[in-house]
């Protein structure tokens, strides 16, 4: 019979299970005491100006105390808006494409979205400048600045991200949950369309959001493509975006400004946040992969 | 019992890659009884039940030589279409798994896809049909909840009425019951029993007492080949063959 008594291999190995697990927890709580200390220092500095008027109003040249930022949130509403509706259909659809397609196409697809998904923010942004607004604005002198120009450099930066990551959720779908489609005599594409796809459902929406919050923050794609406005204007032509005013205000020689530049990062992590929360309500129904 | 024949297996021999897994197999299994296949894991048989409704179709590296016919009609001629053959050859799996959608849905799925039903005679057929796999009563007031919180139990019997639903000829089932506790599956032994009445029913399972209680054939591979094939009084009370004999008598394997 084993003996029951203390060996000292049994006491190294206690040991060395309480070591990595204090330094399991250590590294947690360092992670989260950064994230925890950035939201508390940025939630005192933006207090000051988070009030209602600052989001119905717009900035207010003879009293700047009084000003608010509701064309810059509108702006950076639109400007998402666009780029998810550019980013979700073609990343979906070539996640797909990369999770059911084999060969060599595949393989040059996926190292150029690495590519891509490598690329510097403010390229992509030169790009949009270069191909679309510069062209345009010499046909159309004082124009060719937009909001659609701004939607899509971002939209770009988040097809590679939408494309990953509906590739990864795809490939946690079990082999049995195609099986047992395909076994109804189920076609692939209604397989994927109406089996797996919503099975990876969660997480390709997560992924999405995740995608959105990293662009979310994005000024130097902007800079080249919807230059930042002092109005309210449509989306065709120059708008404001948080990122932008926040830059704008940041870098401004006036201390009222300085202080709303925290208003105004303050209301676009409050955005990210809220998106992401309204994504989880409505993906929680039904158990995904 | 009855002599119909349903399936016809001349000369299946099956390779994944350069290994083969089933040596030209040769069997005729009739309609409306339950056939069962024993043997040891890695034995050939499951593999041999995916041939049935060309389940191997897609794996890399895999073929197969030999003709399978159903009712006379070769399952592997170019005429014959994949999604029609597997919905008059139904599959239900060793684990089950229900689609992450409500438990109307899961049934509804198939007969949506075929164009079999619609609107009431839709709500008609998934009733029935649930009704057939004996779930109908502890479902009927919750057919909008996702069948994702059924119990394993509850879950398999889903996955056979979702398979009934497309009313296929021949029903194949791999290990159906190995997931499960001894209350459920003793409740889906009691339904194979009936289904045979309707259906013919072609079981992979490692439990020799249940392939001995709910089978009228037994088939016994070993190694990839099929050594014995007979009614199941015979193989388990007098096998021809030694191997057989040891394997059941629980002497190998």
């Amino acid at each position: 019979m084993t003996s029951l008594a203390t060996t000292p291999v049994l006491v190294k190995r206690r040991v060395l299970n309480a070591l990595f697990q204090a330094l399991c927890g250590i590294c947690a709580i360092i992670a989260i005491a950064v994230l925890g200390y950035v939201l508390w220092f940025l939630f005192r500095q933006g207090i000051t100006y988070f009030k209602p008027s600052f989001f119905t109003r717009l900035p207010d040249n003879v009293n700047p105390a009084l000003g608010g930022i509701k064309h810059s949130i509108l702006g950076s509403v639109n400007i998402l808006g666009i780029a998810l509706s550019i980013s979700i259909p073609i990343g979906i659809l070539s996640g797909v494409y990369q999770a059911e397609a084999n060969g060599k196409l595949c393989q040059v697809v996926r190292f150029l979205t690495d590519v891509l998904n490598g690329i510097p923010s403010i390229v992509i942004g030169l790009f949009i400048y270069a191909i679309w607004i510069l062209p345009y604005a010499q046909k159309h002198p004082g124009q060719g600045y937009s909001g659609i120009a701004g939607g899509a450099a971002l939209g770009i930066m988040m097809i590679p991200l939408v494309m990953r990551t509906t590739d990864e959720m795809l490939h946690l779908v079990p082999q049995s949950l195609w099986d047992a489609s395909l076994a109804l005599g189920t076609p692939r594409w209604r397989t994927m369309l109406f089996v797996v796809l919503p099975a990876a459902r969660n997480g390709i929406v997560t992924g999405v959001m995740l995608a959105l919050a990293r662009v979310a923050g994005e000024t130097a794609p902007l800079l080249f493509t919807v230059l930042g406005n002092e109005f309210l204007a449509p989306i065709t032509g120059p708008v404001d975006a948080l990122p932008l005013r926040l830059y704008k205000y940041a870098t401004s020689s006036d201390p009222v400004q300085n202080a709303m530049a925290w208003s105004t990062a303050l209301t676009l992590i409050l955005i990210i946040l809220i998106l992401s929360i309204l994504a989880r309500f409505f993906t929680r129904a039904g158990k995904s992969y | 019992m009855q002599l119909t024949s349903c399936v016809t297996i001349q000369n299946v021999s099956f390779w994944y890659g350069n290994n083969q897994a089933l040596f030209d197999v040769n069997m005729t299994i009739p309609q409306h009884a339950v056939t069962a296949f024993i043997g040891p894991s890695g034995c050939g048989k499951s593999t041999f039940l995916r041939c049935l409704n060309r389940m191997n179709d897609r794996i890399d590296g895999a073929k197969m030589t030999g003709t399978i016919k159903l009712n006379d009609q070769d399952i592997r001629d170019r005429s014959v279409s994949v999604e029609a053959l597997r919905r008059t050859v139904g599959m239900v799996f060793q684990k089950p798994v229900p689609f992450p959608m409500s438990i109307y849905d899961n049934v509804a799925f198939g007969p949506r896809t075929h164009q079999l039903a619609r609107g009431r005679a839709l709500d008609e057929l998934v009733e029935k049909c649930l009704i057939d796999a004996a779930l109908w009563d502890e479902v009927k007031d919750k057919l909008k909840s996702s069948a994702m919180a059924l119990s394993g139990g509850q879950q398999q019997r889903l996955c056979i009425a979702r398979t009934l639903s497309v009313s296929p000829d021949v029903i194949l089932m791999d290990e159906p019951c190995s997931a499960l506790d001894p209350n459920s599956t003793h409740r889906i032994e009691e339904l194979i029993t009936r289904l045979k009445n309707h259906y013919t029913v072609i079981i992979v399972t490692h439990n020799l007492q249940q392939a001995k209680r709910i089978s009228d054939m037994t088939g016994f591979f070993l190694r990839g080949e099929l050594v014995e094939f007979g009614p199941s009084d015979t193989v388990f009370g007098t096998p021809e063959r030694k191997e057989t004999d040891d394997y059941i008598n629980g002497r190998f394997g």
